[in-house]
């Protein structure tokens, strides 16, 4: 198994992309820290792996907190010996233009899309280069890279993502740490639903929407877990720096 | 094995990157055609995978050619009835500015890099859209994605491959053809000791000079083909249009 005797930490691992990542891992063979504001979601993933014989925790934890971050670093090593993997996937968002965006609303998305990379960042990278080596996945977005609408904040935000992941890829490769962000498109996630609602759209047609793309489909969680696999694993051994765009090609032209 | 039962075509598979994912594709299960300009190169990686008990065929042909690229087609169909996964990796370079590339060393770059990726997609396509599916997997640069010195054609050839395989994606999507890229950066092929003697340079000096990436070294062949293999694979399924950088980190700053 790909990930056999490694440890990964993942972040917004209750729901979504970071849940389908969170069973892809364990079923190849890593022990999992899962983390997320929400406890009963949380601790349901972790009875997932646990009851098919692998081995996580859970911490609630809120990722804009240094202090909550540092708590969660300390318990999976404390628990796991060690951290081979750190994915920072925890992620919000308010589909608004900046004119109806309100100041709490940007700081809020900011901390949980940004700033929570660099607080977990710092705590796991000491570990990492204790190890020897270590890989750093980032969830960024399609909209990392291109505009869209009504979502200032959050196309600011992973923006972000984008470049702070190869600032850090830069930094750190030289002791062996991997820096990489993924670029999902629309995928088949709560996140997807919560946008509709923001927009005051019917949820049918927003997701129709969302699957005009080539491969015409929104993606799965699990084709996105695939993508943080092969990022985590020594496949990947000379990737850093990169943005892998998954998103059944809706950034490669219209079509 | 995550190839099982599918078949590939790999051009210029008689060396470097091509023999590597020609290898690596058989040991995951797939049966696999090969195609380079060497004969004796391309005997001897097809007795190598032979032996390994794989599948496998090895085809004289020139990617420039559309008759030897179709004919490359027809014959891994006539030998193993269908094609699952193409890889467009045959490609050459000179390091050449504008004033230094002649036009025939211009249309040698740009018809082997570019061209013979269109070429044989257009004939692998067919089948493929018959089967109700498959993967085209193009072998780009990283300096198809940024400039490099000495170099206008290949660039112009790879950024071409980086958008030729964009537009193959969204005009394919909907008949199940993926078709994404890779950009890897400096890796251990013959290519790379070639540069150094096309330039001039003492391969010590040249080395280092590649090595001047954030992981601090160069990549191997078969770094370059897992990340071929994931995008061949289910692993990829919602991956189109894509540009994989395998390189280091080369291209990050």
């Amino acid at each position: 198994m790909p990930l056999s005797g490694k440890v990964a930490l993942i972040t917004g691992a209750a729901s979504g992309i970071g849940r389908a990542t969170a069973l892809l891992f364990a079923r190849q063979g890593a022990a999992v820290a899962v983390a997320d504001l929400n406890t009963d979601a949380g601790q349901r993933v972790v009875d997932q792996i646990t009851k098919s014989g692998g081995r996580a925790f859970f911490e609630g934890i809120d990722v804009t907190r240094a202090a909550d971050c540092q708590r969660l670093v300390e318990r999976a090593v404390r628990e796991f010996g060690r951290i081979d993997i750190l994915f920072n996937n925890a992620g919000i968002i308010r589909r608004a233009t900046v004119l109806d965006l309100s100041e709490d609303d940007w700081d809020r998305v900011m901390a949980v899309n940004v700033k929570s990379i660099y607080l977990l960042s710092r705590e796991v990278i000491p570990h990492m280069q204790r190890g020897g080596a270590g890989t750093i996945i980032n969830t960024a977005s399609g909209w990392g890279l291109t505009g869209g609408a009504k979502a200032a904040v959050y196309c600011a935000s992973k923006g972000a993502v984008v470049l702070l992941t190869k600032a850090m890829a830069i930094d750190h490769g030289p002791q062996k740490i991997r820096v990489n962000c993924i670029c999902p498109g629309d995928t088949d996630t709560g996140m997807l639903r919560e946008e509709a609602r923001q927009l005051g759209e019917e949820t049918g047609r927003f997701l129709a929407e969302s699957a005009k793309r080539p491969l015409g489909r929104v993606g799965m969680p699990d084709e996105i877990a695939q993508a943080a696999l092969y990022l985590a694993s020594d496949a990947s051994s000379f990737v850093t720096g990169t943005a892998l765009v998954v998103d059944g090609g809706g950034l490669a032209g219209s079509v | 094995m995550r190839l099982e039962n599918k078949v590939a075509l790999v051009t210029g598979g008689t060396s470097g990157i091509g023999e590597a994912v020609a290898e690596l594709f058989a040991r995951e299960g797939a049966k696999v055609a090969i195609t380079g300009r060497n004969e004796a190169r391309g005997h001897a990686v097809m007795a190598r995978i032979l032996e390994a008990g794989g599948k496998t065929i090895f085809l004289r042909t020139d990617v420039r050619k559309a008759a030897e690229c179709q004919r490359a087609v027809d014959e891994t169909l006539r030998s193993f009835g269908r094609l699952d996964i193409l890889f467009n990796n045959a490609g050459v370079f000179f390091p050449q500015t504008a004033l230094e590339c002649s036009e025939e060393e211009w249309d040698l770059q740009i018809d082997i890099n570019l061209k013979g990726t269109f070429l044989m997609s257009k004939y692998a396509l067919g089948p493929m859209i018959v089967q109700g599916g498959g993967v085209i997997i193009n072998n780009s640069s990283g300096w198809g994605i940024v400039g490099g010195d000495k170099a206008v054609a290949y660039c112009a050839s790879k950024g071409g491959v980086v958008l030729l395989t964009k537009a193959m994606a969204v005009d394919h999507g909907r008949q199940g053809i993926r078709v994404n890229c890779i950009c890897p950066g400096d890796v251990d092929t013959p290519m790379l000791p070639e540069d150094a003697r096309m330039r001039g340079l003492d391969w010590k000096t040249y080395l280092k000079g590649c090595e001047n990436r954030p992981l601090g070294r160069i990549g191997t062949v078969d770094e370059i083909a897992k990340a071929v293999l994931f995008l061949a694979s289910d692993d990829s399924s919602f991956m189109t249009g894509a540009a994989l950088v395998v390189d280091g980190g080369g291209t990050a700053d």
